[in-house]
């Protein structure tokens, strides 16, 4: 089984705080791995730095056997990485195709016809085809969520990071979206920063813990979900989900 | 709406322009000549300041560039109207590319102090060098460039017809860019530069496409008013003609494609029917644009987008 990223020693401090400490992470091709941890674990901070919006203070990240640490985010969505936000991030005065088309234009090109298809294909997906023509400013949170999914979809990437994709989602969205990751696998590579519990065990192979930046464990849902040390970092910071 | 609505929009007022040509009684036509060429800056300026959010304060260098590059190749060198045409044009080409190299490491405040130290930088090399430039008196076009395929073109009917042509190509050019995916492009960066980056796309190589062609579209405008009007003069690089664009954009409305000519045509009957009623014509002049910008903040054009017709270009 390949893998398809990899970190090592990947650090990245905030005057001193350090959010993300000497993280040794491997990820294989068509998994679905979820990241968990508590608030502030630095699970937004690691993503950053995988899709290039940040630059790490110090270690490497290497995607498909490429070294691409010092690689500008274009580049590295060029080569088919894909990062969708966990604090929405669409163009508010377009309309949801044409953000949808942004996405998926860059790989596309000139080609109108294809871009209008896999808008289409990708607004279907998400379940928001009859709302191509909106502005996406005045979608709900939800919807604007899932405009976010639909944005990664349609750029089809090697690797999809998702940061907290369901948060904002009614009950019913969240099956949509289950079964949605679960057909994507077929296709691509899924790194998903979850605090939803249920989509966590359902949808994951494999689950890392992140705790005050550092990796505290990993493994599959059931042996996360039955950690002790995951139980008492959750517990630790008063957050329900360890419940779950 | 359809394809179809808005290429009969824009096509009709090439056309309504071109019957001007033949109803327009003389001082009417002379100055829809004059507002069709400033009409081309401000279609100019637009594709910066419009549609991908670069607020220039430092345009006046490359409308500049266009009229001296022209003027200077035809003063010394006794040039034919083509290639003074080009020269001007390559003049304001390879400066925007040079003024972005440099000025798009910054962005917001930043850039708009330095592209007004660049402009105002370039208008003091101008005065500074006397002797070349002629300083601030500037100079008269030799009539020797004035000519163009057997036309004379301080003759008010080929001017007209020649700013009416150059007028058409841009404003269509600009219509088929901002439609085309580096437009779309520009107006992603416009709204969110992070997402558009993390969407693939180079911000700063796609900005500097940007201003380059700005930058060349307000050259061609400087040069062709130096060409067909005869003269060239430090105050067309100076501050003003930095901020008419951006007023004519505004009023028009910036990121529309007709914006630009509306808000040009509308400010230059402003300012001179009020001239025609009082000596205080500023003072009107002001008090109008403070009402349109506060009860059109989208500008005459932006507004009809807004309110009727979401998808114009
Ligand atoms: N730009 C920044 N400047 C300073 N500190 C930051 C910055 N970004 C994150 N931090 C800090 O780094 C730590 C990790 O933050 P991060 O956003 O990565 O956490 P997270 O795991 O994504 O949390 P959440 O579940 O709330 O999204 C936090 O203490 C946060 O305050
Ligand atoms: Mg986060």
């Amino acid at each position: 089984m390949s893998v398809i990223l990899q970190t090592r020693g990947l650090s990245r401090s905030f005057s001193g705080l350090r959010a993300v400490h000497e993280v040794d992470f491997d990820l294989p091709q068509h998994k679905i791995r979820a990241l968990i941890g508590p608030n502030g674990a630095g699970k937004t901070t690691f993503v950053s730095m995988l899709i290039g919006r940040l630059p790490p203070s110090s270690g490497s990240i290497t995607f498909e056997g490429r070294d691409v640490t010092a690689l500008p985010a274009p580049k590295r969505v060029g080569l088919g990485m894909a990062y969708t936000f966990q604090i929405t991030s669409v163009f508010g005065k377009l309309t949801c195709h044409e953000n949808v088309a942004l996405a998926a234009m860059r790989r596309l090109g000139g080609d109108t016809a294809a871009v209008d298809a896999e808008v289409r294909e990708a607004l279907t997906r998400v379940g928001l085809a009859d709302r191509a023509a909106d502005v996406a400013g005045d979608l709900s949170y939800g919807h604007q969520r899932l405009l976010e999914i639909a944005m990664g979809l349609a750029q089809r990437p090697r690797l999809l990071i998702l940061d907290e994709p369901t948060q904002g989602l009614a009950e019913s969205e969240i099956a949509d979206f289950k079964a949605l990751i679960r057909a994507l696998k077929a296709e691509t590579t899924i790194l998903l920063i979850e605090h939803n519990m249920s989509v966590v065990m359902e949808l994951a192979d494999r689950v890392t813990v992140l705790n005050f930046g550092e990796v505290l464990a990993e493994g599959t849902p059931e042996e996360i979900h039955a950690s002790r040390a995951v139980q008492a970092a959750y517990l630790g910071t008063g957050t329900e989900e360890a419940s779950c | 709406m359809s394809a179809r609505y808005y290429w009969g929009l824009h096509l009709g007022l090439i056309a309504l322009l071109f019957a001007g040509h033949f109803v327009l009684p003389a001082y009417q036509h002379g100055n829809v000549a004059r507002i069709m060429v400033l009409a081309v800056y401000a279609m100019g300026y637009n594709i910066a300041f419009g549609y991908t959010g670069l607020l220039s304060l430092g345009h006046a260098m490359f409308f500049g560039a266009g009229m001296y590059g022209m003027g200077l190749l035809s003063y010394h060198f006794d040039a034919g109207a083509l290639p003074a045409m080009a020269a001007g044009i390559v003049a304001g080409a390879m400066l925007s590319l040079v003024v972005g190299l440099l000025a798009l490491r910054t962005a917001g405040v930043s850039f708009m102090i330095v592209t007004l130290m660049f402009s105002q930088a370039l208008a003091m090399t101008l005065v500074y060098f006397r002797d070349i430039t002629r300083g601030d008196e500037g100079f008269v076009i030799p009539s020797a460039t004035r000519r163009l395929w057997g036309m004379d073109l301080s003759d008010e009917a080929h001017r007209y017809l020649i700013a009416w042509g150059l007028f058409s190509i841009v404003l269509i050019f600009t219509l088929w860019l901002v439609r085309h995916r580096w437009g779309r492009v520009f107006v992603a960066l416009r709204e969110n530069e992070e997402r558009a980056s993390l969407l693939g796309y180079d911000a700063f190589r796609t900005k500097l496409g940007a201003l380059v062609i700005s930058g060349t579209i307000s050259a061609l405008s400087g040069a062709a008013y130096a060409l067909l009007f005869g003269y060239a003069g430090a105050t067309f690089a100076g501050v003003q003609y930095s901020i008419f664009p951006l007023l004519w954009v505004l009023l028009g409305g910036a990121g529309t494609v007709l914006g630009p000519f509306v808000g040009a045509l509308f400010m230059f009957y402003l300012i001179d029917l009020s001239s025609g009623v009082t000596d205080a014509y500023m003072l009107i002049a002001g008090v109008a644009l403070v009402l349109l910008t506060l009860f059109l903040p989208q500008g005459l054009v932006g507004e009809v987008k807004r309110r009727l017709w979401r998808d114009l270009p």
